[in-house]
């Protein structure tokens, strides 16, 4: 195989747009991804088989057989799970990645998000820091990520958002019946309701038609393609470039280094099974936080016995996501309108300045629930069997409005994965390990937060509620999975630099939710392509031709 | 594309990853003496369990569980995604059974529907890991998508009054620049 610039390992948020901009800036690149390329056609409305709903396992990757990983309970027993359990924490293997799939909340990070321990302190047994950039570094490139993959929403109804230059390329979609139930509700309560960003069009824009607003869509690949992730915007433009060749089915196995200690490329098996060598000048990592963890661990050689980037133990630690809470309202009237996607209408009043609380959380209604979806979501009180069931199915399906959101999750150190000593995929290679547990403090915001979703509830005439949440121990990673290369300034405390950079290895980039430093009280997708944008505009700058001077 | 999306078009991928499984399943000899219209169950064994899931959902204006095709769902996903809980509903089915006899005298399908009720609630207490296993399983095929071989003609869809399908691709709202953005419908 020739040799080229740039390998990326996995196409999803981030390494979409950073094949892209390589690819644009003249750099030949090769972008290898585990998953398949999923197009409108495999919508399938499978609601029992889906990528939130995965009774029947993943519709978009990666498959239940041969793709094992070891999770250890919080009591220390380990379980080798299969990619459709919850503790497996899977987003998905697909061209696109989980923005294929998702609900494609597109929401900006506030400033505070970068300054978390400065703002609050950390908490005890929490590795709470700050990032080593700030937000007016990443507002540029936030500001790319909406106009490129196409956001559509209002900030305007709101005060709590981070500064920005312009409006949103796209108008709200027209609000749902539940946006306006809880529009007033909130007006009410002194909060400042805005339409939710959405990377989804709500008017032609890139090419392609608006939302026809059906009602399978998260976890779902849109129908009518109007739901916009890296796989329908950035990579067809890194491959029209003619420098960009996309590898799908290729799990890539290590990063190679030479005898002094620099990448010299990537190895991976390939759609047939064969071990291949792809050789490159840089190798940019955005595999996801426990898959880019999984690939720099497996990376060990004479120079880096514990794997690229781990002289001091850090890669794979403060694992996190979000932990969500909220509460289900259920109401006299119909809430119901069979209007998609559902979500619509969001406060972020309470991301920042609760005191007592580390930071807060993004409140939003949820995404339309399909039936299978409400079956364990009955008021409570109501049978789980029987015909009492069945009649608070009639009574309560079109009957009900959810408010939940992502808490802001509190790092901890030995939240993490590592590689386990035992358990190996199809392909032979050490399979993710994840282990460690949840912060007190994120059940504590999570607790304020479901209340106040209850109160928004109630004041918009819920006749009952029901708090969710819980206290679920185990590692809340899953599609917000985030933080395992910390990105910071000092190699001791961090594993990449602020150019997402491997400290140790000059051409080895970590472009993905790794670098996360925390992970905001937001979906952290828009975070991901903006940094994304950030680190490739910097890469872009550095290259000299044949070699990176960053 | 709409149309494969209902439960009796497959396409070609479909047939093919069913074709492989149901190879599979045969040559691990799953030891199923599979019989009449079963893909796993013998006849004894889907009587006892269209007994217990016609209790999880039973019958008032609109249909029970077997009647909407919860039996074929979860016979069919027991050679497919299911493989893994085949001993435990062979298992578990027996049991049902074994403390049916026991108390009533009678296998499950012959009692009367209250005595069938007690005999449910009996396995939630006594068989707690089997009962859930079962009714979530119920729950699938009874609102879940037709698919997957429950759900007949969309009946629990139709009794929660979703309208299906939406039309493929319609524009609900009118483009124009100015127009009212309310929803045409």
């Amino acid at each position: 195989m020739n040799r080229v610039n740039a390998v990326v390992v996995g196409a999803g948020a981030g390494g979409g747009i950073v094949a892209k901009e390589l690819a644009v800036a003249g750099l030949s690149v090769v972008l290898l991804e585990r998953g398949k390329w999923y197009t409108a056609a495999d919508c399938r409305k499978d609601d029992l088989r889906n990528q939130r709903n995965t009774q029947l396992g993943n519709a978009f990757g990666p498959e239940d057989e041969g793709n094992p990983r070891v999770w250890v309970d919080t009591k220390g027993v380990a379980h080798t799970v299969v990619a459709s359990e919850g503790a497996y924490s899977n987003n998905a293997a697909c061209v696109g990645g989980g923005s294929l799939s998702w609900g494609a909340q597109a929401w900006r990070f506030m400033p505070q998000d970068f300054r978390m321990r400065s703002t609050y302190g950390a908490p005890a047994g929490s590795s709470l820091e700050d990032w080593p950039i700030s937000y007016d570094d990443l507002e540029p490139f936030y500001d790319k990520a909406e106009y490129e993959i196409g956001v559509s929403g209002d900030y305007s109804g709101t005060p709590f958002h981070a500064p920005r230059k312009r409006p949103l390329p796209m108008p709200p979609l027209p609000p749902n019946r539940e946006f306006g139930i809880l529009e007033p509700a909130a007006k009410r309560l002194g909060l400042h309701p805005l339409h939710i960003p959405m990377a989804r069009n709500s008017v032609p824009y890139n090419g392609r038609g608006p939302c026809m607003r059906c009602r399978w869509c998260v976890g779902f690949v849109c129908e009518v393609d109007a739901k916009n992730g890296s796989q329908n915007t950035v990579i067809p433009v890194a491959l029209n470039t003619g420098n960009c060749e996309l590898r799908t089915e290729c799990q890539a196995k290590e990063i190679l280094t030479d005898e002094r200690g620099r990448a010299r490329g990537v190895s991976y098996f390939d759609e047939r099974g064969r071990l291949q060598e792809q050789l490159s000048d840089l190798v940019i990592v955005s595999a996801c936080a426990t898959e880019s963890a999984r690939l720099l661990l497996n990376s060990r050689s004479k120079l880096y016995p514990d794997g690229i980037g781990n002289r001091y133990d850090l890669v794979g630690r403060n694992l996190q996501g979000h932990y969500y809470s909220g509460a289900m309202g259920f109401f006299e009237d119909e809430t119901y309108d069979d209007l998609g996607p559902g979500a619509s209408i969001a406060v972020a009043d309470y991301n920042h300045g609760t005191p007592g609380l580390v930071g807060g959380g993004m409140l939003a209604n949820e995404f339309i629930r399909l039936p299978i979806q409400m079956v364990d979501r009955m008021p409570q009180g109501t049978p789980r069997w029987g015909l009492g069931h069945k009649q608070a199915m009639r009574r309560y399906y079109k009957r009900n409005i959810a408010v939940m959101g992502p808490t802001q999750q509190i790092p901890m150190a030995d939240a993490r994965v590592t590689l386990d000593p035992n358990v190996r995929d199809k392909f032979g290679i050490p399979v993710v390990r994840i282990s460690g547990n949840v912060h007190p403090h994120t059940f504590e915001i999570g607790a304020m937060q479901a209340r106040r979703a209850e109160a928004w509830l109630k004041e918009a005439g819920a006749i009952a509620t029901e708090l969710t949440g819980g206290r679920p121990e185990v590692v809340q990673a899953g599609q917000h999975q985030a933080g395992t290369c910390r990105m910071g300034n000092d190699p001791r405390s961090s594993v990449v630099d602020r150019t997402c950079r491997v400290h140790d290895v000059d051409n080895v980039f970590v472009i993905d939710s790794s670098v996360h430093v925390n992970n905001g009280g937001f979906n952290p997708a828009l975070t991901i392509m903006a940094i994304a944008y950030y680190a490739s505009d910097a890469l872009v700058k550095g290259w000299k031709g044949g070699g990176y001077r960053g | 594309m709409d149309e494969e999306g209902k439960s009796q078009g497959v396409t070609r991928r479909q047939f093919v990853v069913v074709g492989t499984m149901g190879g599979a399943a045969l040559a691990a000899g799953s030891g199923s003496k599979a019989s009449g219209d079963w893909e796993f169950f013998t006849d004894a064994q889907a009587r006892t369990l269209k007994a217990i899931c016609d209790q999880l959902i039973p019958r008032d204006d609109y249909p029970s569980a077997s009647e909407a095709g919860v039996l074929n769902y979860i016979d069919r996903q027991l050679v497919r995604h299911y493989r893994p809980h085949q001993d435990a509903y062979r298992d578990g089915l027996e049991h049902a059974e074994a403390q049916s006899r026991k108390r009533f005298g009678k296998e499950i399908a012959e009692l009367a529907a209250a005595d069938q009720r007690a005999a449910v609630t009996d396995l939630e207490r006594d068989h707690h890991a089997f009962f859930e296993m079962v009714r979530n399983h119920t729950l699938e095929g009874y609102y879940g998508s037709p698919r997957h071989g429950g759900n007949r003609d969309e009946l629990s869809w139709k009794m929660l009054g979703l309208d299906d399908p939406p039309l493929l691709g319609r524009a609900q709202y009118d483009l124009t620049p100015n127009a009212p953005r309310e929803p045409q419908r």
